[in-house]
């Protein structure tokens, strides 16, 4: 099975330098996409199939495709890594930060030339501080061997790639947030259209990844699309990420061909639940997905059977909930964080999701009046998509709306015994 | 126009608008918060979803934001439809969660646009039982309240206060449900448009602070349509009375001129109507008394009689802060011959010097408006901010017409506001300016030059010199003065609506020939340039158009004998010149008359003096920078003798049993005697319908309809309900009985509708939202460009400025709260005043020895007089910035003095 | 008055970004490290050097967590209270701290030695529950591990 992503970690070591990770074939990409026209770098990443790992899996060689190219496009354009993974249970892309930081920055470079970009950022969680002092020593190397900085590797191409680390809001990881936040603004979301690859940062074309998605581009240049595809055991490309923590015996993150199934993960990866604890259910891409329950263990976690599921593969780590733990007291945990992050533009979720979090306290500690659940499962429609103005409100109802369809007994339990049973 | 569907039915729309406007103007009821007309869409508040389909076989449809929606041919729409009433009706019970009920004691309740909303979605009962979020509140000077529990946070008041009008001491704080706005910590708002916050707030987070003092509500106020007295911008204001008192100013909507908005000097200069010092009853110094004492209205005409008949010559002095009506009444009674405009030399030279410009050169004057939509400006020596503070407004909106030609081109739609300003970043311009010192428009300017009023002008007419050989050169230029002439004559070049802006506050004719000269010079070579001055008074315009005789000849006539008594119309003279001459022209003068309504030094000296009406009890017409001849009514009955000075030169006339060519019993009559007399002023006439004019045979009625308590607000008088005044001079009634649907534009009072008790009612009184008002913004232009292409160059090219060896010239410095006359009895504003100061150069404060805040001596007029120095470094050497508008005091013209550490 | 050493380093980061408003957090993230949190007083020093006015300059810092606008104590303890670590048992470790230190989420001891934040994931749900103690990184913590941690930071 091949692991292209994590092959060159080791955990909890020292992440390679330079001179080791070149040996490994490291930066070949480089050389090879900075020999093509920046054209042909997009079409072969588009003909990968790779998906966008941020959450929304959007095709990345279509979202590369609308930036404005050539001698017309307003400059300077901008390329940013999102790295600011806050999304609970997320924990995928700091392992790349920390274990393979040059795969990182080779991914930029060559995502950054097939836009023609001529500055990079790596927008890094403010929480993640040993991969941020990785990610500068392994960027300051870079300049050093001329992988960045003016005329890279002789060509024309010159690029400036910095860190910016933030000062924590959940709210950052969204791209267009994001882009305030470079700014030195208030991180609130910002209308789309018009779409950062035509008014992003400073106004200026700007594209977002994902930092797993990034960390992809070496490879399928490298390898090529087809090599790409056949990583995958489902129509989107490549390998993924995948982590799963909770009760489980192993929590932990795992390269695994995209597809693999939530049973597969649990059972054989995780090394299934924990003695004593029994599985109820899992979220399975972060806090802002549907409950899956036992009846999707063969669901693959793949974009589009997941979606079918009735869930989201989002960022693919999943939150497995066990018996011993109370399934309101776990969205009650997540709606607290998604009201607490809001950003506090639009009325829905900066007034709305402090409401149901007060209401699911108040029926986790037993004092949940009649027609509780109803308004709970109303403004799970009202806080829905295009309802809000960014992404986060919707996200933070998906595991509420489907933990009061799998969970609702535990809810009426609770009301009709004014007490959690689990406490 | 193109067709969307609105439940179904079609109709017509504008294209390139949202979705939003195009329902509204259409007439439907979608309420919404967060987007304003002026300030455009940014999605935040979620309150004016509709359901979209896609065509008309969809029958789910997906729900949008009515703001954030372009209209489009063929869109299908609802908003009759049950999820998206729901919906709406969520978002305002979620704002709810955390709203205060506490109608009942704010300032708000009543014309509250939460309230209304609140009413519309039909959100009645309330679902949550949790505690609400408290913030603290701020002090925030002395004309706005803060209350901040009451916030909704559609981030409309930082939007207004940062984006629109440039503040940067006020902004949003904190995120999540605790998002906070205020200053970062308590103090005074530093804006020159805070006040505006009370209009663009939908609930009562920010409200008057004046208004509180004497608090009445909305329903209670009585209110006429009326103009701004405070500058000569001529901005429109609705002004609210209650128990004889002028309670408040609210905005009076004019597409042309103000728009939504007003200053904090016109919004709370109001009270000096309410001011202590107001005249109330004639008064009388009996000869060789020292004291005025209060005597009936009979005896004062009796009075007059018998001075008239002693005396040898009468002069009149009108007044540039009265009205045409006043002046034409004076200039009336006395003969043209013998009528002076009031203004002191200097202003009267300056004003019909750019009467003379407009009307025989090709540029045209813009409104407030065209202002807006100038895509390169140069100001030459105005501090815009200070002198005519909406011009600063409106161009801080112009800076961005450039900009916005990039995000059109990257098809971002003009009101998707900030999608627009984070495409464009801070682009702004071109905008040059030149002025004496620093300006806050500075900021936002591309370029700025600071310089003596002479040097201003060598640059004005350096630019006009770039943009057309044929206008007259600039002998001894310096090479980066010619430069930067070089420069902005560029930037207007390639503009498609250049602007040049000067104006009379540094006193100078060259400043005001060169702009003329610039905007010709644009002309000639075809381009639509427009030139706008600013004027000191809110009348000055249409004085320079009556065309009275310079104050000088008053003091020959005097002097020589000719005349030997003085009516002198709502002026103090002693602002017009200074203090010894005033006062040997007023010791000269035998008799001495004063119509004003609030003592000063002037009517001090008076041996009779009549109560004339303020702005808000008189009807009259006013004409702005413009040439926009404008009429405001009378909100009020005055309980007292006052009346409109019009009104008792009549009087007098009737009691001297004088020709009756100049009687006038209603402001009709004097209309047509004025027009007749001054063809000039003919189109004041047909600014509004006459006092006849009714709407199915009612009057417009200027107590809204449910005026409370009116039974009982004279019980302590008299039992029986008086009959409310009559008004033989408009078509408006003192009353709460009328016509209350809108009225024709000019006689709008307040704006409501069914379901709208806020300001936003608005906009049902406008062709389309944000457009013109229905039947035409009100107002007649005076001033038209000649037509001619050529111009008339204007030849008067100064040489440079020198300093001075142990003189300094003194170049006036103009504050927006301390500079204007009527504003200053008003304790709001005089809470806002700056004190009075030199201001010097660095390097001229170090010769003089002086430091910031040390007193000064200056020296003029044989008088001296102490100051606190200000060092601003920007100020060209040689020159002493004077804090303008002290009484006693003027500055105006060339004026030298000596100068010395206390 | 800001230290010749954080305007330095203020000015380095301005020298590196597009506009100085842009290098605001990281500017604000200097005085914190050096002074542990960031006073009116520093916000209007670097509000100077950043061109911004203080309100402009607050409206940021205020946005975001973790920016300290109040004094905090020599360590910050951040305990995680997201779903992992929830799921994982973060409770039983705030009571440890509780009973520790005596204090709750948001508050100081009083001789100044630690304050308790709670934080958003900390990308650590392998290790859950998890927390931070300055830079540092620990987890899975036990009860029986605070003690321990705790004594590192005086
Ligand atoms: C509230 C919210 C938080 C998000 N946080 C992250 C994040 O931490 N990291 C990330 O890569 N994407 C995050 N996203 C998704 C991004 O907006 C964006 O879609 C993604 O960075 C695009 O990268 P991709 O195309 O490579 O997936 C978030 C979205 C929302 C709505
Ligand atoms: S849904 Fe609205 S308030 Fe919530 S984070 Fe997005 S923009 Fe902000
Ligand atoms: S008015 Fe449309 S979202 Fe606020």
């Amino acid at each position: 099975m091949e692991q292209p992503l994590t092959k060159n970690i080791r955990s909890n070591a020292e992440p390679l330098s330079l001179k080791e990770y070149e040996k490994t074939g490291g930066y070949q990409s480089v050389r090879k996409a900075l020999a093509m026209p920046p054209q042909d770098v997009q079409n072969i990443v588009k003909a990968s199939n790779l998906r966008g790992r941020g959450g929304a899996g959007f095709s990345t060689g279509m979202k590369w495709s609308f930036v404005p190219m050539g001698p017309d496009a307003r400059r300077p354009k901008y390329f940013v890594v999102n790295a600011d993974e806050m999304e609970p249970g997320t924990f995928k892309d700091r392992l790349l930060l920390e274990g393979d930081p040059h795969q990182l920055i080779e991914g930029v470079i060559v995502s950054a030339y097939a836009i023609e970009a001529e500055q990079a950022f790596i927008f890094v969680r403010w929480a993640y501080k040993l991969a941020i002092k990785r990610l500068e020593q392994a960027i300051k190397e870079a300049y050093a061997n001329n992988y960045l900085g003016k005329n890279i590797l002789g060509t024309k191409y010159s690029l400036d790639l910095r860190i910016h680390s933030s000062a924590g809001r959940y709210i950052c990881g969204e791209e267009t947030a994001l882009l305030n936040a470079l700014e030195g603004k208030r991180a609130t979301p910002r209308a789309k259209p018009p779409f950062p690859q035509v008014s992003g940062l400073f106004g200026k074309p700007t594209i977002v990844n994902n930092a797993e998605t990034v960390a992809n581009i070496p490879h399928i240049i490298n390898n090529g699309p087809d090599w790409f595809k056949d990583l995958s055991r489902s129509n989107d490309g490549g390998t993924k990420l995948y982590g799963v923590s909770g009760r489980v015996k192993k929590p932990a993150i795992w390269e695994l061909p995209m597809g693999v199934t939530v049973r597969e993960l649990i059972e054989e990866h995780a090394g299934g639940m924990q003695d004593g604890y029994a599985f109820r259910g899992v979220i399975p891409g972060g806090a802002s997905t549907d409950f899956l329950t036992s009846n999707h263990l063969d669901v693959k976690m793949d974009y589009d059977s997941v979606a079918k599921a009735g869930s989201r593969l989002g960022t693919g780590t999943m939150i497995v909930l066990d018996d011993k733990t109370c399934p309101i007291g776990f969205v009650h945990n997540l709606v607290k964080f998604f009201a607490r992050e809001s950003c506090g533009w639009c009325t829905p979720c900066r007034d709305g999701l402090p409401w149901l979090e007060k209401i699911l306290r108040s029926i986790e500690e037993g004092t949940g009046q009649p027609g509780d659940i109803e308004l709970l499962e109303q403004h799970c429609k009202l806080l829905g998509p295009g309802n809000t103005f960014c992404a986060l409100a919707p996200g933070a109802v998906e595991p509420l709306q489907s933990a009061i369809k799998y969970f609702r007994e535990d809810f009426e339990r609770h009301l009709r015994d004014k007490k959690c049973p689990w406490k | 126009m193109i067709t969307i569907f609105i439940d179904n039915k079609p109709h017509q729309v504008k294209e390139g608008q949202n979705l939003l406007q195009a329902c509204l103007s259409l007439g439907f009821d979608l309420p919404y918060f967060c987007w304003h007309p002026a300030m455009h869409s940014v999605g935040a508040c979620r309150q004016c979803a509709v359901k979209q389909f896609k065509d008309d076989k969809d029958t789910r449809g997906r729900i949008v934001m009515s703001c954030m929606t372009p209209v489009a041919e063929g869109l299908r729409i609802s908003i009759n439809d049950a999820e998206a009433k729901a919906f709406r009706s969520s978002v305002v019970e979620w704002l709810m969660l955390n709203h205060p009920h506490d109608c009942p004691v704010c300032d708000e309740g009543g014309e509250c646009h939460l309230q209304d909303m609140t009413v519309m979605t039909g959100h009645n009962y309330r679902r949550t039982r949790f505690k609400k979020r408290t913030h603290r509140n701020q002090d925030l000077g002395p004309f706005i309240n803060h209350e901040m529990n009451r916030c909704i946070a559609c981030y409309r008041c930082v939007r207004f206060y940062r984006n629109y009008a440039g503040g940067r001491d006020f902004d949003v704080f904190a995120s999540h449900d605790s998002v906070y706005f205020g200053r970062h910590e308590d103090g005074t708002l530093e804006s020159e448009f805070s006040g505006n916050l009370i209009e663009v707030c939908p609930t009562g987070v920010f409200t008057d602070k004046t208004l509180k003092q004497h608090y009445t509500r909305k329903w209670d106020l009585q209110t006429a349509p009326s103009i701004c007295v405070h500058c000569g911008l001529g901005c429109n204001t609705i002004p609210g009375e209650r128990y004889g008192s002028l309670r408040r100013i609210l905005n009076r909507y004019n597409h042309e001129v103000n728009g939504y908005f007003l200053c904090d000097r016109g919004r709370f200069g109001y009270e000096f109507v309410n001011s202590g010092r107001r005249i109330r009853k004639p008064l009388w110094c009996e000869t060789g008394q020292k004291e005025q004492k209060p005597i009936e209205k009979e005896s004062a005409l009796k009075h007059i009689s018998t001075i008239i008949a002693d005396s040898k010559g009468i002069i009149g002095i009108g007044s540039p802060r009265a009205s045409l009506e006043a002046n034409f009444a004076l200039r009336a009674f006395v003969g043209p011959e013998n009528f002076y405009s009031g203004m002191s030399a200097q202003e009267h030279k300056l004003t019909s010097l750019i009467i003379d410009i407009l009307q025989k050169g090709p540029a045209r004057t813009p409104s407030l408006h065209d202002v807006e939509t100038a895509d390169a400006v140069l100001v030459l020596g105005e501090d815009l901010t200070n002198t005519a503070p909406l011009l600063d407004l409106a161009l801080r909106q112009s800076v961005r017409n450039r900009p916005k030609e990039l995000t059109e081109k990257m098809r971002i739609p003009a009101w998707d506001d900030n999608a627009v300003r984070n495409a464009a970043q801070n682009a702004a311009g071109p905008l040059s300016i030149a002025s004496a010192a620093g300006t806050k428009l500075d900021d936002i300017a591309t370029r700025t030059y600071h310089a003596a009023p002479d040097d201003i002008a060598r640059l004005g007419f350096a630019v006009a010199q770039e943009l057309n050989p044929k206008s007259p050169g600039v002998p001894n230029l310096r090479d980066e003065t010619r430069k930067l002439a070089q420069e902005i004559a560029h930037t207007l070049k390639n503009a498609r609506r250049p602007l040049i802006i000067a104006g009379t506050s540094l006193g100078s004719e060259t400043i005001i020939e060169a702009a003329a000269n610039a905007a010709w010079s644009l002309c000639e070579s075809g381009k639509p340039a427009q030139l706008c001055f600013a004027v000191p008074e809110c009348n000055s315009m249409g004085l320079a158009l009556m065309k009275g005789k310079q104050l000088e000849g008053a003091v020959n006539a005097i002097q020589s004998g000719k005349a030997d008594t003085v009516i002198v119309l709502e002026n103090d003279l002693y602002r017009r010149a200074d203090e010894t001459a005033v006062d040997d022209f007023l010791h000269n003068a035998k008799h001495i008359i004063v119509l004003d309504h609030a003592v000063n030094p002037t009517s001090s000296k008076a041996e009779i003096v009549f109560p004339a009406g303020t702005f808000a009890e008189s009807d009259g017409t006013v004409v702005s920078n413009e040439g926009r001849s404008q009429r405001f009514y009378q909100v009020l009955d005055p309980n007292h003798d006052i009346q409109e000075s019009w009104k008792w030169i009549g009087a007098i006339i009737k009691t001297l049993g004088r020709a009756p060519a100049a009687a006038w019993d209603n402001f009709d009559e004097i209309t047509k005697s004025m027009t007749t007399a001054l063809p000039v002023l003919k189109p004041v006439q047909d600014i509004a319908p006459s006092a006849d004019f009714t709407i199915s045979g009612q009057k417009i009625p200027r107590q809204p309809h449910r005026y409370s308590g009116r039974t009982s607000m004279l019980a302590n008088v008299n039992l029986h309900e008086p009959k409310p005044p009559a008004d033989p001079d408009s078509p408006l009634s003192f009353s709460m009985e009328g016509y209350e649907s809108p009225p024709p534009a000019p006689l709008i009072s307040r704006y409501w509708s069914p379901g709208w008790n806020s300001v936003q009612a608005l906009n049902k009184f406008q062709q389309e939202v944000g457009g013109p008002l229905t039947g035409g913004d009100p107002g007649k232009r005076l001033i038209e460009a000649s037509g001619k292409e050529a111009a008339s160059w204007r030849l008067n090219v100064p040489s440079g400025f020198t300093p001075k060896d142990g003189e300094w010239l003194i170049v006036p410095i103009h504050h927006i709260f301390g500079s204007e006359e009527l504003s200053m009895l008003s304790q709001a504003i005089v809470g806002r005043a700056q004190k009075p100061f030199i201001a010097l150069n660095s390097g001229d404060a170090e010769r003089l020895n002086v430091s910031d805040g040390e007193m000064m001596e200056i020296a003029l007029a044989g008088k001296k007089y102490r100051f606190g120095a200000k060092i601003k470094p920007e100020l060209p050497v040689g020159t002493a910035g004077l804090y303008a508008g002290l009484s006693l005091f003027p500055v105006f013209g060339t004026i030298y003095a000596k100068l010395s550490k206390v | 008055m800001l230290t010749d050493l954080e305007k330095q380093e203020i000015d380095t980061e301005l020298s590196r970004v597009a506009t100085k408003a842009s290098a605001s957090v990281d500017a604000l993230n200097i005085v914190q490290r050096h002074r542990g949190w960031v006073s009116d007083e520093a916000l209007k020093d670097v509000a100077s050097m950043l061109d911004m006015t203080a309100d402009e300059l607050d409206a940021v810092a205020t946005f975001y967590s973790f920016i300290f606008r109040r004094p905090v104590g020599r360590h910050v303890i951040l305990v995680c209270d997201s779903i992992s670590c929830y799921v994982m048992g973060y409770n039983p470790l705030l009571d440890v701290i509780k009973s520790r230190l005596g204090i709750a989420f948001g508050e100081t001891t009083e001789d100044k030695r630690f304050t308790l934040l709670p934080i958003s994931c900390l990308g650590a749900c392998d290790r859950a529950p998890a927390m931070m103690v300055d830079e540092d990184l620990y987890g899975p913590v036990t009860a029986e591990m605070m003690e321990e941690i705790l004594e590192q930071y005086k």
